[in-house]
């Protein structure tokens, strides 16, 4: 915790003064240094490469890049636009954070703070393994296993929550749909989710927690008033993760999702795709161009992600007062 | 907390970057894995493989539909000719004609003909010279469907268009049932699949749709992603047939191989001869044989007769590439370059195929591209 207090300027600069003339902690500072500046140097040139080759195809575009429902960078004149993919990129990830969220400090508070020791070690082991699990395995799973147990879910959400209209199923179809997607991702964000939340409410300190009981306060009274508002921010945070993870999805999405350039609110009907979805359906027969404009669309995802992780930055930034710098 | 958590993004960067990995592997891999019958057989016909002078590494892309023969066929000849090493990548047409274009492959496999400026780029690197395609795999694209109790389905090429484009959507449809008189059609919905990724399948199913139904099937014939707003799509040919296979009332397009793997039943369609034609390796090498050759030169380049009525051609047919330079080969490459195409060429190349559900080259085509493949330089 002590690491991300900021050291005060007069300690920085006497800390500093010792180490000249010391050849390791130079070589170390110029290490850390260089692997900083890598990072940076990294970060740059995938934005320059993205934006280079997107300015390549954007150009080219005959129709407006923002709202067009068609993907057809191969056409004369080439037509392409993501508003399809956009919204359902955010769509998707929106269902599976709904989802996950929840679920993730439930499992985190039960392994933290309710689970017998013996059984709260090898659970969360368990939810580790969960996120060794490659995407496209989750892909196969959810194609073969989910997708034909989910048909009876779809059908009761559309008789009973119909009037909705998000669960309105209008067409027939098997469940590839959004929701699907939404509950696989839900699945696969739910260990980073978990965990980060569990180390978080881990580090709550004992004194609030004994402070609190001694005030006669139940259990669940504890984790209202001292360990979820000390976590909060640990919380927002692992959430992020989950979302950032979500947003970029790849494989498990092409292998679960019908997808198509049709937008549509109504989540259980086939339809719709992601970003990442649609690079890794479109990339390996288009050409050169349709490349570049598969690319632009990648683009436009590193946008919103940057966006996403700023949003989180702020809002963390703002709940400075329950980081635990301060505890 | 700061550090556990950047230490969790730096991980989750390397997630993203074994994924992306994976995309690149995995979307390449479209392959049944159908085992081969007989490799007994196979490797008692690799005696009669030429190697003259192949040696070393020979590197190729592309078309991930002759993956399983080019597989085949790879084995064979490096069983034949030792120290030879041929790697072809199935990464899609695309990917190929790209690569072979920048000079990183030596061939390529593609579903469709070199495109006008993909020739005129191909310049680049075959100095001198110029890329052309020689037919080598053929094969049928069948259409499945489950729907019980109907086994001999059959339609036509409207009615196909129909049902893709969603305009047909009941599998009673008086359409369907003019075409299949006393079979017990269900008034159930038609759940038609496509393709989720782009594909040559798709093309040619497209081409095939406008040119034996043009009113019926408006869409753009060159695409490869699906170009009709309604329907279901999964991903591959593989993902297409299982789909087709786990739905009841579903029907869908894919190789003959995955319909043979898969169990699934095939449509036989109705092209105007007087019986319908089942999709089989042998009626697609009746349909290329009506194929005109429309390249010039030492360019084979094929154009299909979508609308023939021979009797007992199979008309959605799909017939693969191999694109070369015609001059201006590398040296080292050259010989292993025209053995290994001599003998996929050759006549016991082309009768392996079947068995791994690919049409044999009719004996007019193979006989021009045998009289090609020397010429190469």
């Amino acid at each position: 915790m002590a690491t991300t207090t900021p050291d005060s300027p007069d300690i920085r600069s006497s800390r500093r003064a010792k180490s000249v003339g010391r050849a390791g902690d130079r070589v170390f500072s110029g290490l850390s240094r260089g692997s900083g500046i890598t990072l940076l140097v990294i970060m740059a040139a995938i934005a320059v490469f993205l934006t280079y080759r997107a300015v390549l195809a954007i150009s080219q575009d005959s129709t407006n890049f923002f709202t067009t429902f068609e993907w057809n960078p191969a056409a004369n004149p080439p037509v392409f636009g993501i508003a399809v993919l956009a919204f359902g990129t955010v769509v998707s990830s929106v269902i599976a954070m709904a989802i996950a969220v929840p679920v993730a400090i439930g499992i985190a508070l039960f392994i933290s703070h309710y689970a017998p020791r013996k059984l709260a070690k090898p659970l969360a082991y368990v939810v580790d393994l969960l996120a060794a699990v490659p995407s496209i395995i989750y892909g196969l799973w959810g194609a073969i296993f989910l997708v034909p147990y989910l048909g009876g879910l779809n059908m009761w959400l559309d008789q009973y929550l119909g009037w909705t209209y998000i669960f309105d199923k209008s067409s027939d179809g098997v469940a590839r749909n959004m929701f699907t997607v939404g509950i696989l991702l839900a699945i696969m964000i739910l260990p980073i989710i978990t965990n980060v939340t569990r180390e978080v409410f881990l580090q709550v300190p004992r004194m609030h927690e004994e402070a609190a009981l001694a005030l006669g306060a139940t259990r669940w009274e504890v984790i209202r008033m001292s360990v979820l508002p000390f976590g909060r921010s640990g919380i927002i945070s692992a959430s992020m993760l989950g979302l950032g993870r979500a947003l970029g999805e790849t494989m498990a999405v092409a292998v679960v999702l019908s997808p198509s350039f049709v937008l549509s609110g109504h989540l259980l009907d086939p339809g719709g795709g992601t970003f990442a979805q649609n690079i890794a359906a479109k990339f390996n027969e288009a050409n050169e161009f349709g490349r570049d404009a598969l690319i632009a669309s990648g683009l436009v995802l590193f946008v919103i992600t940057l966006l996403v992780n700023g949003a989180a930055r702020m809002i963390i930034a703002r709940r400075k007062e329950y980081s635990g710098a301060n505890a | 907390m700061k550090l556990s958590r950047n230490g969790l993004r730096a991980s989750a960067i390397g997630a993203l970057v074994v994924s992306g990995a994976l995309v690149l592997s995995a979307c390449g891999s479209d392959n049944n894995n159908e085992p081969t019958k007989d490799g007994g057989k196979t490797s008692a016909a690799a005696s009669n493989i030429k190697c003259d002078g192949a040696k070393g590494q020979l590197l190729a892309a592309g078309s991930s539909a002759q993956k399983n023969a080019m597989d085949l066929w790879v084995k064979n000849f490096q069983a034949a000719c030792s120290g030879v090493e041929v790697n072809y990548q199935a990464i899609g047409s695309g990917g190929g004609i790209t690569k072979f274009n920048q000079g990183q492959v030596t061939f390529a496999g593609s579903d469709s003909a070199l495109k006008d400026e993909e020739v005129a780029e191909s310049q680049k690197i075959c100095k001198g010279g110029k890329g052309v395609n020689l037919p080598m795999v053929g094969g049928p694209i069948a259409i499945g469907y489950k729907l019980d109790g109907v086994d001999n389905l059959v339609l036509d090429a409207p009615t196909l268009a129909k049902i893709f484009d969603t305009k047909i959507t009941k599998w009673n449809d008086p359409a369907i049932a003019k075409l299949n008189p006393g079979a017990k059609l269900p008034d159930s919905t038609i759940q038609a699949f496509h393709r989720s990724d782009e594909s040559g399948t798709t093309q040619n199913l497209g081409k095939y749709l406008s040119a034996t139904a043009k009113a019926d099937w408006k869409y753009d014939p060159k695409t490869k992603s699906w170009p009709a707003p309604g329907g279901q799509a999964a991903n591959g040919s593989s993902g297409v047939a299982t789909a087709v296979k786990d739905a009841e009332g579903s029907i869908g397009y894919f190789e003959l191989s995955y319909a043979t793997a898969n169990k699934i039943s095939t449509v036989s369609i109705n092209t105007g001869a007087s019986a319908p034609v089942a999709a089989t390796t042998e009626n697609a090498s009746k349909a290329i044989a009506a194929a005109k050759v429309k390249g010039t030169g030492s360019d084979l380049a094929l154009s299909l007769d979508y609308t023939t009525k021979a009797e007992g051609a199979y008309p959605l047919t799909l017939v693969t590439y191999e694109i070369a330079c015609d001059k201006g080969n590398k040296a080292e490459t050259l010989p292993t370059l025209k053995a290994f195409l001599n003998y996929t060429a050759s006549e016991e190349g082309q009768k392996v195929l079947s068995d791994a559900g690919y049409a044999p080259l009719p004996a007019e085509i193979a006989a021009k591209v045998r009289e090609i493949v020397p010429t190469l330089s």
